[in-house]
């Protein structure tokens, strides 16, 4: 594959679609994967252990995405430890459900620092590096509630909506340096986020479903790889879904 | 700093960033038009100017900044 040499940066990466994605890229081949992680220092530490296992150089580093001040440190202690920054996969998120007039200004400004400023932070600080490099690939992990709203989900399908937003502005600013800049839309995945839904409120969104079933991390992954490499050279600014048929 | 200073460190940078070679930067060439940068070079170079020499260069004044003079003439004023 065309990871050797790569050195990838996966937000979100201690568990989840995030740790998924890690585990894709070292087993695509990618020499250094990077995690970031908000807290959970064993489930990043456990990430960690499965990548070298793969063969990648793997390293995890504690910071909070909606701190902007830290990811532009991050990106910059990457590039300055690896010499570069190949790929960055916005994958960290985070949800606070409830419906619209129950929701605090708090919980709003966080799901929109974490799920929409942070992202836009990582890429305004990857993006030097890239230029430099003439190369790169960011791609965004978004949701189908941004494409279709979702009740109790106000501030995440907002962030999530404009998180497609920002896609496809810097999959145009960044074209000329050979930069793409894509992201995945997630369906209903078996992860954390999702585990905590009742048995009939899951049945029920199943029933949505043409696939009948819940995705898997590993699936998103593969999404986010295929977009991250030499199989999608001609693709920017897309969105690619990887829901099983909820939302077409 | 002395304004042949700052004129080959400016020099530099735009060598460095546009991949030109010095003797082609004279004064009076426009980045866009004969340095054949664009919007995304500008930015940089703006950018990298700033670091260089401690400046902020605000959107407004760096849209002003066409040719290698105004580059050079905004550092020498700004420059503390």
């Amino acid at each position: 594959m065309s990871f050797k040499d790569k050195v990838v940066l996966v937000t979100g990466g201690s568990r989840g679609i995030g740790r998924a994605c890690a585990v894709a890229f070292a087993k695509a081949g990618a020499s250094t994967v990077i995690i970031s992680y908000a807290g959970n220092e064993a489930a990043a530490q456990e990430t960690v252990a499965l990548l070298t296992a793969e063969g990648a150089k793997a390293e995890a580093i504690r910071f909070d995405v909606a701190d902007t001040d830290a990811c532009t440190s991050a990106v910059e202690g990457i590039v300055k430890a690896h010499g570069r920054l190949d790929v960055l996969v916005n994958n960290a998120g985070t949800a606070v459900d409830g419906l619209v007039m129950r929701v605090k200004d708090e919980d709003w400004d966080k799901q929109l620092d974490t799920n929409l400023r942070g992202p836009f932070a990582l890429i305004r600080a990857a993006c030097r590096p890239m230029m430099k490099q003439r190369g790169g690939a960011i791609v965004n992990v978004t949701s189908v509630v941004g494409d279709m709203g979702n009740p109790g989900q106000s501030a995440y399908s907002a962030a999530k909506a404009g998180l497609i937003g920002l896609t496809k502005t810097v999959a145009k600013e960044l074209s000329s340096r050979g930069i793409r800049v894509n992201a995945v839309s997630p369906g209903f995945i078996s992860t954390d986020m999702t585990a905590h839904l009742n048995d009939d409120l899951r049945q029920k969104m199943i029933g949505g479903i043409p696939l009948g079933r819940l995705g898997t991390p590993e699936e998103v992954a593969q999404a986010v790889v295929f977009l991250s490499g030499d199989a999608s050279t001609y693709i920017t600014g897309e969105v690619l879904k990887v829901n099983g048929g909820m939302y077409m | 700093m002395s304004t042949s200073v700052i004129e080959t460190k400016v020099k530099g940078i735009i060598a460095d960033q546009l991949g030109v070679g010095e003797d082609e930067i004279k004064p009076e060439s426009s980045f866009i038009e004969d340095l054949g940068a664009d919007s995304l070079d500008i930015v940089e170079l703006v950018m990298a100017m700033e670091e260089e020499f401690e400046v902020e260069i605000p959107d407004e004044e760096a849209e002003n900044i066409k040719t290698v003079g105004d580059a050079i003439n905004y550092i020498t004023t700004h420059k503390k």
